[in-house]
């Protein structure tokens, strides 16, 4: 019947990881793969059931359960070793002599080889888990590559908005990072109050002292308006010698008119420029959130405006709370 | 020509002789300080035009450069990984050559548009090899000499290696293995570093 009859090295070769059962369900022989596995421990001779967990398909404790199954594919641990999935395939031998169970690693091949220290030797010839293993570690060091290529592009992307958000002379935020800044204020639906800066005898500094006296004026101003608000308030530079400062939380007139009279006082001291010294002022339009039904960017842009020119009017120097 | 070849003579220029040599190579040829990245695919005369400024700054013949590069692609720390990769080939030293013609094919299972140069082994028998290698980069046939120097001292084979002159468009490496079992070579556990 049958025309194939191998010694037990060729079949060893063929497949490292069998097991010759008896009829009676006892380990007749194995692969030398599996004496890896368990670790010394004689298979021959124990019952296949004891040594072996069969997981799936259910119901197979006898050799007639396991030879039910022949063909299908099987789920099979060592019992010493339940963490190692092992799939096999089992076929009844002729004349009821016994069964031959071939067995492989599943997707744990890459576990199993390090648990186990397996080489080349272990698997048969014709097996292709030695191409999994390669893939396996070709492609971690691919995605190591990647990785250290998406680290380099995330920090170029941040640094990239960093600056797309900079005024560059002052190192302040710009007119983009404001109305980002403006709109989120809104949208969290928390109270703020805005204020808009422009600088009074600007224009005469540039023309007498030149630009770079100018440039120094603008990097004080920044400095002075940045010392004088919190760290969570967004300032902006806006126009030529145009700031806005967004400070959320702050409800209070009177608080805010304090922080505006502090910064207007700070602005209107000297600034020395080499041995020569500019004098400039400000004035300050201002409102409030909570002086609207419902915010809007535009609108308060435009109240904050307002209030500044009627500063400017009354005198330069001053603050103006926009009044609803 | 691919970033991950690119950037693997970047390493080698830099590992061997210094990252100030690398930046003034990186200026010769009008790239950036970061150089290549290596999942990025770039211009053949980018890379012909590396290996001649850094042979200019070295004052090192070309050729002797690339062999140099083959040894540092499969014994540097940094590329352990290409070891390992090329040790999964084969067993010995005579099975590693044998994989090398599928070399290609594993390298795209990888990185699917990597240009690995196209390998073919000719066994003629009585330890003597001769692989043809066909590239875009020119010498790369010394890139393999260095390589497979390297390669076999990993699987402790005693090799005589030599490169005739070029015929046409492909290089010739002959490989004459004196003992495959002249020295232990180095280990190769399947199970490392594949997390």
């Amino acid at each position: 019947m049958s025309r194939a009859c191998l010694p037990d090295t060729a079949l060893a070769r063929l497949m490292p990881m069998h097991v010759l059962l008896s009829a009676q369900g006892r380990v007749t022989g194995h692969g030398p793969t599996l004496s890896r596995l368990s670790q010394g421990k004689p298979l021959t001779g124990m019952d296949f059931f004891t040594a072996f967990d069969l997981r799936r398909p259910g119901g197979m404790v006898d050799m007639a359960g396991l030879i039910a199954r022949a063909g299908e594919r099987l789920h099979v641990t060592l019992r010493d070793l339940p963490d190692t999935v092992l799939r096999g395939l089992v076929v009844p031998l002729d004349a009821g002599q016994g069964a031959l169970i071939n067995l492989s690693f599943g997707i744990g091949i890459v576990d199993a080889v390090k648990i186990h220290a397996l080489n080349d030797a272990d698997f048969a010839p014709t097996d292709l888990a030695i191409e999994m293993l390669y893939l396996v570690e070709a492609k971690s060091a691919v995605m190591n590559e990647l990785r250290d290529l998406n680290i380099r592009l995330q920090g170029a992307k941040v640094m990239a908005e960093e600056q797309a958000m900079t005024d560059t002379l002052t190192g302040l935020r710009n007119r983009r990072a404001f109305d980002l800044g403006l709109s989120r204020q809104i949208t969290q639906g928390m109270p703020f109050a805005l204020m808009h800066v422009d600088l009074d005898f600007f224009k005469a500094v540039n023309d007498t002292l030149g630009h770079a006296a100018g440039d120094h004026v603008l990097t004080e101003v920044a400095r002075i308006l940045t010392d004088e608000t919190r760290l969570g308030d967004t300032v902006a530079r806006v126009g030529g010698d145009e700031f806005v400062v967004l400070l959320p939380m702050i409800t209070d007139p009177a608080r805010l008119l304090h922080v505006a009279n502090r910064i207007i006082d700070r602005l209107s001291r000297p600034i020395p420029w080499q041995d020569q010294t500019c004098r400039i002022a400000a004035s300050i339009g201002m409102t409030l959130s909570g002086s609207y039904i419902r915010a809007d960017p535009l609108r308060m842009l435009h109240d904050a405006d307002t209030a500044l020119y009627a500063a400017k009017r009354a005198g330069r120097g001053r603050a103006v709370l926009h009044q609803p | 020509m691919h970033g991950l070849i690119n950037r693997s003579i970047q390493c080698f220029l830099r590992d061997t002789w210094g990252q100030s040599l690398w930046l003034s190579v990186a200026r010769d040829v009008r790239l950036g300080s970061d150089g290549f990245e290596a999942m990025l695919v770039y211009d053949p005369a980018l890379t012909e035009a590396v290996i001649d400024a850094a042979a200019m700054r070295l004052n090192r013949p070309r050729d002797s450069l690339l062999e140099d590069l083959g040894t540092y692609l499969v014994s540097h720390p940094t590329l352990e990984p290409v070891r390992r990769l090329l040790r999964f080939g084969g067993t010995d030293f005579v099975d590693f050559l044998h994989s090398l013609e599928d070399l290609p094919e594993r390298g795209r299972l990888a990185v699917p548009d990597l240009d690995l140069p196209a390998l073919a082994l000719v066994d003629g028998g009585d330890g003597r090899f001769t692989l043809t290698l066909r590239s875009q980069l020119k010498g790369t046939g010394h890139i393999a000499v260095g390589l497979l120097r390297a390669m076999a001292d990993d699987y402790g084979a005693l090799v005589l290696l030599d490169m005739p002159d070029p015929q046409g468009d492909a290089d010739c490496v002959t490989i004459h293995l004196l003992d495959t079992r002249f020295a232990a070579g180095r280990r190769f556990d399947l199970g490392v570093r594949t997390g």
